[in-house]
């Protein structure tokens, strides 16, 4: 779909910013309260077209209030949001079609073939009966689900769920594509299909704002990060710069000789060239934890460790939990204990 | 992008009348879809008719034919136009428990998501229904031939469906607000039945008012559910029908001016 400027039913579009880069989400200062919880105090966000931004928070953090104010299921309270041009509040007929929307729970109909479901959607967003029956079985054949595209979605996988999902969400083609905790509740083989499938949703250019509980999904899956909490953004920025900020990676060293565990961890500290914090040994596991800040770092060290003639039976790098990133950045744990608001509390029994 | 596959909206601020009609049409679709995936659902439809029918006129036709100056035949002649007044109102509930079921499975995030009129997804849940109602009033209708209802005046009966059905229509508008606010199927059906049963029994739909008590006569005059039956039995089996008519089209139109925008309303700021 052209995202072209213009005067769409009597409303100007702006689609470009001053500086002719070109915006597909812009926030400013949403506020959304539930009663005397706030959910979104307050935020700002900027995602550039083509790219993915993650959302990375807590549970009760505002994400899903967020999504739904974008999506057009929420009026906020206060504030500004325009996605991919159209104003939340005063365009949202517009704003509905060049938007895709995957729910934390998946919202297909599960009484419904999967073929069913994507046919649905695309006579609901006025396809034509032969085009609306082509894109079902195109997007079918893309997310793997030919064969069970006669069955009711009530007897599908998880995984399948979220995949038919994912191919509703793309009927009409959307511009932009909000994906609301895409892989919470899945397990890990199920969790790297879906990321799969976004990846190449992406490479079709889509621009993606995804909100997630998990810092290894942001780093899989987003260019950039706005890491909210308690309804407020509480940092941004690149992937790169963020894991900077937070401490960076973890380096897990084991040598085949548990023996060489402590004189390793000195030899590596004198050098120097570790990130923020000293190498730590576990002795438990029979291993070395090392902080690197950069993919170079990283090279340094395994060369490092290489050149002492160590031989290694196993190395892994660890990236910060949630919980260490809000640690980091605020001082205090994600899982702080705090009324979640009604939205919300769906996030809160999705966990 | 190829131009035939890309939805190119002609007019992007207003749903056209036609698009209104499409959409309804797909969501229609769907409902009957999860009628062919699980035909159970047609149950309630297919044996109401048959089990109250046959429980209403063996148990107490009776007695109540006695009262009426006859019999069990006198009775059969009384109760069935009342069947339809009571199958529009028990069978609109439907309506609003399948609707707070769509709301806790988060399809309805992704019509509400959609570029579709909020009016679509309502009307598309009341025409279902209305095919629901009109399939079981087929099934009463058999079910009364053969507990000896004359069938005469087919005029009357058609009459009576289109009547019936304009109330259940308008009664529908109350269901869905029920199933917009509520918070599952379970109280959506609860609190129906609240509302059922006092207008259900507190009419003449199975037994003549003139032994309640003065204070409750009051009410069963003027409840829809009495004068849907009263006019039931006027135009299918005689007597007088004009006042009880206009009446049942009264509450019709004005249940529907009132609670239409607000099921509307609820819908669709619903968060």
């Amino acid at each position: 779909m052209s995202v072209g400027g213009g005067t769409v039913g009597g409303m100007t579009r702006i689609d470009k910013k001053p500086g002719g880069v070109s915006t597909a989400v812009s926030v400013r200062g949403l506020v959304k309260h539930y009663g005397e919880t706030k959910a979104l105090d307050g935020v700002d966000l900027e995602v550039r077209e083509g790219t993915v931004m993650g959302v990375l928070g807590p549970n009760g953090a505002g994400k899903t209030t967020l999504v739904r104010i974008l999506s057009t299921l929420l009026a906020p309270d206060s504030g500004e949001a325009v996605v991919a041009g159209y104003d939340v509040v005063r365009q949202p007929r517009q704003l509905r079609r060049v938007i895709g929307l995957t729910g934390q729970y998946a919202s297909v109909d599960e009484k419904l073939p999967g073929w069913e479901n994507l046919y649905l959607i695309g006579r609901l967003l006025d396809l034509p009966q032969k085009d609306a029956r082509a894109r079902a079985d195109e997007l079918l054949e893309r997310f793997s689900l030919t064969e069970a595209a006669r069955r009711p979605a009530s007897t599908y996988s998880g995984g399948m769920r979220r995949r038919l999902d994912l191919a509703a969400s793309m009927i009409g083609r959307p511009a932009v594509l909000f994906l609301d905790e895409p892989t919470t509740g899945l397990d890990p083989r199920t969790r790297n299909e879906v990321w799969d499938e976004v990846k190449t949703m992406v490479g079709d250019g889509v621009t993606v704002l995804l909100t997630t509980q998990y810092m290894e999904e942001a780093e899989q899956l987003a260019s950039e990060l706005t890491v909210v909490d308690r309804g407020k953004v509480i940092a941004g920025g690149g992937i790169e710069e963020l894991k900077a900020k937070v401490g960076g990676r973890t380096l897990r060293i084991r040598p085949a000789d548990a023996l060489q565990l402590r004189p390793l961890a000195g030899y590596l500290d004198d050098l120097g060239i570790t990130g923020l914090a000293t190498t730590t040994v576990d002795t438990e596991t029979g291993t070395l934890l090392v902080p690197v800040l950069s993919d170079e770092q990283l090279t340094a060290i395994v060369g490092a460790v290489t050149a002492q003639g160590v031989t290694l039976a196993s190395i892994t790098t660890e990236l910060p939990s949630l919980d260490e990133v809000f640690l980091s950045l605020t001082g205090h744990r994600a899982s702080a204990p705090r009324d979640p608001a009604p939205t919300d509390a769906r996030e809160e029994v999705a966990v | 992008m190829s131009a035939t596959t890309t939805a190119v909206p002609t007019d992007d601020a207003r749903i056209s009348l036609r698009a209104h009609l499409r959409h309804t049409g797909a969501l229609v679709r769907r409902n009957l879809l999860w009628i062919r995936q699980d035909p159970e659902s047609m149950a309630d439809a297919l044996l109401m008719p048959v089990i109250f029918t046959l429980l209403f006129v063996f148990v107490f036709g009776g007695s109540i034919g006695q009262a009426l100056g006859g019999g069990q035949d006198q009775y059969v002649q009384y109760v069935i136009p009342g069947m339809i007044a009571m199958m529009s109102m028990t069978l609109s509930q439907g309506v609003g428990t399948g609707f707070s079921q769509d709301f806790n499975s988060g399809v309805m995030d992704r019509f509400r998501s959609l570029p579709i009129g909020r009016g679509s997804v309502l009307f598309a849940k009341i025409s279902v229904e209305l095919l629901r109602m009109l399939f079981a009033t087929t099934v009463l209708m058999i079910v009364s031939v053969l507990v000896g209802f004359d069938i005469t005046n087919w005029p009357g009966l058609f009459a009576t469906v289109a009547l019936s059905t304009a109330f259940a229509s308008s009664i529908m508008w109350v269901f869905l607000t029920l199933g917009v606010i509520m918070k599952n199927a379970q109280s959506v059906q609860a609190m129906g039945f609240l509302v059922l049963f006092p207008l259900q029994f507190g009419s003449s739909i199975f037994a003549p008012t003139t032994s309640m008590p003065g204070w409750l006569q009051a009410f069963t005059d003027y409840n829809p559910l009495s004068t849907l039956a009263d006019a039931a039995r006027g135009l299918m089996v005689g007597g007088p029908v004009a006042h009880d008519l206009w009446v049942t089209l009264g509450w019709s139109v004005a249940i529907t001016a009132v609670m239409a925008p607000v099921a509307i309303h609820k819908f669709r700021t619903k968060s």
